[in-house]
Order: structure tokens, then C-alpha cells, then sequence
């Protein structure tokens, strides 16, 4: 039976999601240098034009049609099959293409994570190529894991609400694979990237509003739990933004905003997995433990391994997806949600290792075949631009535009 | 007295600042510039409208210094700046008539440095 009110959250929550993407496209654009905003745009808005149509295709088949344990198959490619009748297995209240068209959302964002880790050097034709090959043979195998109809982590009792695993820890590692291989920008011994903070402000504003839809959408009908969700969401970006400006304090003087609103998305991604599982108060605990461990990843880690994850795509998203998951099989209580499973601090200490197998396999799996994405397209298509073009900017030299101009 | 005027590659700043430093040359001042040399300035497009020959974005450093600076400056800066590609920019040095230092009104070659 279709129910209008769980209908039209659903479908609000899908323009949550929507909007996130261009809340990435700021949230990064303001951290490069201001030669390369308009590439970073570019990448993040095509990713959404991009993924859309790859998911009508077949990237939903691949990911949620009833197939093996390890894909969906092609059953419902082009949508065949995926109608306006409710499909029980998913969500029994609401349209089947609500639900295709809702999950579509976290299918364009997660590869748009993964743009802050080689931003300001990639070539367009070859980011075009990656995003696809990668949504095609990385998200959508671990979406159907996870979250698929008969996917073998499912079965085997992994909790990822939102995504921390489908979404955060699948995105942070493809990072930290191609900003390895990538290499580090040009030019960028000494001088701080971001040219426009204020857009890593706004970004951040639109990414906190569009994240209630992410995890209380996920909820899948306007509930009691997506209520929960909802605050639990808000609760961990508040206490991680509020400790990573107090981190910050302590231990460089200064609070600083760059700071407090990246401790608010670590805050966010790391609750992902957990929204829908864990109380309020656990979610503020799963809020400051973001805050110091990215903290950590990102001032004291990064710099010392010396690799260039230019906007900390790994160090936040990364970092926060597997802590989320993790701390997930710690907090998560049936009282929260029935349908979930206790956490080892409710006495189940078997829901954690659920939680560590599902991380180490996809983290293995997201490793490995990023790895051969990104040496196949390096060899038809070249990943890095020329030294030349990245000196001169992406803007210029990838798309013929520059952003801002200094003569009327 | 002399001011050295140096028109340089954006992203070679840095460098040549920090090989001024060396050279014990710290007061400069930098500005924004458009123009174009041999390297001819870009292609633009918008909604399939063509611009060529557009200005490129450089950076302007002037840098006013006493007679036994002059050298060192030029080669900071060349040091700094030089890729070897067109585009890396030009010096040009010309002669100071005066300086005036604003906070103790000191004139002449005393209130350069």
C-alpha cells in the first residue's frame, strides 16, 4: 500500500540528497586554488548529470535488482520492471522508482567524494571514464552488499544505516588510491589552497541540510526512526564541529572555521552508518570521536606520510565512514531500532566484528579494483593533466572559462 | 636607487619571494596584472561564444632597492622565476629619484631598507 506521507519524505528527502552534490561542488571548490573552482564544479555537477543517467541504465539493476550475493544483474535495466507499485523487499510504503530514484542520489554523491583527492590536476576525458567505471564496478558491487536484496554482507548483519560503508569507506579509500598514484599538485610547497572560504561555508550549510535527507531519508518512510535519525545527524556535526574547533584551540591557538565546519562533515559522515541504529547520546559520543580521529588524520597523519589528498577526501570521509562503522557495532541498540541488532555495548560483542569483516572487505575490494580503474583509464585516456595546464589552472586549460575575472 | 619592476609567473611567487628572502631583500610589494608577451594569452568560451587572445594572469613585483642590491635582486628573481618556458616574464629596473619613508620622513637611500 502506497502511503502519501512516507511518498512525498521520501521524495523531499531525494532533493536533500540532490543538493548535496552541489553543496560538494562548494564545500571543495572554495578549498583549491581559484584557477581550478570552476573544474571542481564541473567534475562534481557532470558526476550528477552523469551517474543519473548510468543509474536509470543500469546501475540500479546492478546494485538493487534481486540477482546473486554479489550483483544485481541486468534484470532491471532501463527500469524495466522498477514501476510505480511499491517493491516490498525495499520499501513497502512508498513507489518503487521513489526508491530508485532516492538511492540514485547516494549513487552520484559517492563518486563526487572521491574529486577532493586528485583535485586541481586530473584530465576531464579521464575523470569522466574513472567515475563511471568506478560507480559501475565498485559502488554498485558494495551497494548491493550491503544493501541489495540477497547481498552477502546484508546476510551476514552488517548495519550501515546510510552509508558509512557504502558511501564513506568506499569513497575515502578510492581516494587515498588515486591521490597516491596521482601524485602531489605542482607548485603548493608553500602556499595555504583554499581561495574561498567562504564557500567551504556554504558548502558545508548545504551538505548539514541535505544530510538530513541522506540519513533520515533513509529511514525510508516518515517515522519514529527517521526522526531519530534526523537527530542523532545533527546531534554528531554539532559536537564534532564544536570539539574540532576546540581541538584546534588548544593545540594551534586559534579556532578556525576552516576547522569547525570540517569537523562537522567528519561529524556527519561518521554518523552514517549509525543514525538509524544508535541513541542521541550516543551520536554526540560518535561526534567528538570523529572530531579527534580525523583531526588527526588530517594534521598530524597526512603531513607525515606526505601524500597530497588535496581536500582530505580520505582523511574525512574515509576516516569518518570506517569509525562510523565501526563505532556502530558499539553503539547500536534494538531499542533504537527492532530491525537492527545490538551493539557490543548492548552485549552483542559479535555485531563489532560483523562490523571490522564488512570494513576490511570493502576496504580490500575498493582498494584493488580503484587500483586497476585507475591504471586502465591512466593508459587510454592519461590522468594527469600536463605541467603546463596545471600551472596555467583546470579552468583554463580543461574547460576555456575562467571564474573570476579581474578586468570589467 | 633603484626599482625593480618583475612581471612573473603567478604560481612562481613563492619562489621568488623565498629566494629574495636569501638574498636579504624583504621589503616588496606585489600586485595583480593581466597581459600576454610571446605566450599569446588563451582561448575562452561562453555559451559557444569564442574569445582569443585573452590576458593572462601574472603577478607585478616592485621592489625598490640601493645600488649594491640591484644585482642580487635580479638574480633572486630570475632564480625564482625561470622555467625556461615562454611565459616566465620580464625585469625591468629603472632608476629611483626619491624615497620617502612615510613614518620618520627619512629621504634618499635611508629609508629604502
Amino acid at each position: 500500500m502506497i502511503n502519501g506521507a512516507d511518498t512525498v519524505f521520501i521524495l523531499f528527502s531525494t532533493s536533500l540528497v540532490m543538493l548535496m552534490t552541489p553543496g560538494l561542488a562548494f564545500f571543495y571548490g572554495g578549498m583549491v586554488r581559484r584557477k581550478n573552482i570552476l573544474s571542481v564544479l564541473m567534475q562534481c555537477f557532470i558526476a550528477l548529470c552523469l551517474l543519473s543517467l548510468h543509474w536509470m541504465f543500469f546501475g540500479y539493476s546492478l546494485s538493487f535488482a534481486p540477482g546473486n550475493v554479489f550483483w544485481g544483474g541486468f534484470k532491471w535495466a532501463g527500469l524495466s520492471g522498477v514501476g510505480l507499485e511499491p517493491y516490498a523487499a525495499y520499501s513497502a510504503t512508498i513507489p518503487h522508482q521513489a526508491f530508485m530514484i532516492f538511492q540514485m542520489m547516494f549513487a552520484v554523491i559517492t563518486p563526487a567524494l572521491i574529486i577532493g583527492a586528485f583535485a586541481e590536476r586530473m584530465r576531464f576525458s579521464a575523470f569522466l571514464a574513472f567515475i563511471l567505471l568506478w560507480a559501475t564496478f565498485v559502488y554498485d558491487p558494495i551497494c548491493h552488499w550491503v544493501w541489495g536484496e540477497g547481498g552477502w554482507l546484508k546476510s551476514l548483519g552488517v548495519l550501515d544505516f546510510a552509508g558509512g560503508i557504502v558511501v564513506h569507506t568506499s569513497a575515502g579509500i578510492a581516494a587515498l588510491v588515486t591521490t597516491i598514484f596521482m601524485g602531489k599538485r605542482k607548485n603548493l610547497e608553500h602556499t595555504p589552497s583554499p581561495h574561498n572560504l567562504p564557500f567551504v561555508v556554504l558548502g558545508t550549510a548545504l551538505l548539514w541540510f541535505g544530510w538530513f535527507g541522506f540519513n533520515a531519508g533513509s529511514a525510508l518512510a516518515a517515522n519514529g526512526l527517521a526522526v531519530n535519525a534526523f537527530v542523532a545527524t545533527n546531534a554528531a556535526a554539532a559536537a564534532a564541529g564544536l570539539s574540532w574547533a576546540l581541538l584546534e584551540w588548544i593545540r594551534n591557538g586559534k579556532p578556525t572555521v576552516f576547522g569547525m565546519v570540517t569537523g562537522s562533515i567528519a561529524g556527519l559522515a561518521t554518523v552514517t552508518p549509525a543514525s538509524g541504529f544508535v541513541s542521541v547520546m550516543s551520536a554526540i559520543i560518535i561526534g567528538v570521536s570523529a572530531s579527534v580521529l580525523c583531526f588527526i588524520a588530517v594534521s598530524i597523519t597526512k603531513p607525515k606520510f606526505k601524500y597530497d589528498d588535496s581536500l582530505d577526501a580520505f582523511g574525512v570521509h574515509g576516516v569518518g565512514g570506517i569509525l562510523g562503522t565501526l563505532l556502530t557495532g558499539l553503539f547500536a541498540s534494538k531499542a533504537i531500532n527492532s530491525a537492527g541488532a545490538n551493539g557490543l555495548f548492548y552485549g552483542n560483542y559479535k555485531q563489532f566484528f560483523i562490523q571490522l569483516f564488512a570494513v576490511i572487505v570493502v576496504v580490500i575490494y575498493t582498494f584493488v579494483v580503484t587500483f586497476i580503474i585507475y591504471k586502465l583509464v591512466d593508459v587510454f585516456f592519461r590522468m594527469r593533466v600536463s605541467e603546463k595546464d596545471e600551472s596555467m589552472g583546470l579552468d583554463l586549460t580543461q574547460h576555456h572559462e575562467r571564474a573570476y575575472t579581474v578586468l570589467e | 636607487m633603484k626599482l625593480v619592476i618583475a612581471i612573473i609567473q603567478p604560481y612562481k611567487l613563492e619562489e621568488v619571494k623565498e629566494e629574495l628572502y636569501k638574498s636579504e631583500i624583504n621589503l616588496i610589494t606585489v600586485s595583480e596584472v593581466l597581459g600576454h608577451g610571446r605566450q599569446m594569452g588563451v582561448t575562452e568560451v561562453y555559451r559557444g561564444h569564442k574569445e582569443t587572445g585573452n590576458l593572462l594572469r601574472k603577478i607585478r613585483l616592485e621592489i625598490a632597492v640601493n645600488e649594491n642590491y640591484v644585482e642580487p635582486a635580479i638574480k633572486a628573481i630570475v632564480k625564482g622565476a625561470k622555467t625556461g618556458e615562454a611565459g616566465d616574464g620580464k625585469i625591468f629596473v629603472l632608476d629611483l629619484n626619491e624615497c620617502v619613508r612615510i613614518r620618520t620622513e627619512e629621504r634618499g637611500p635611508v629609508a629604502i631598507g
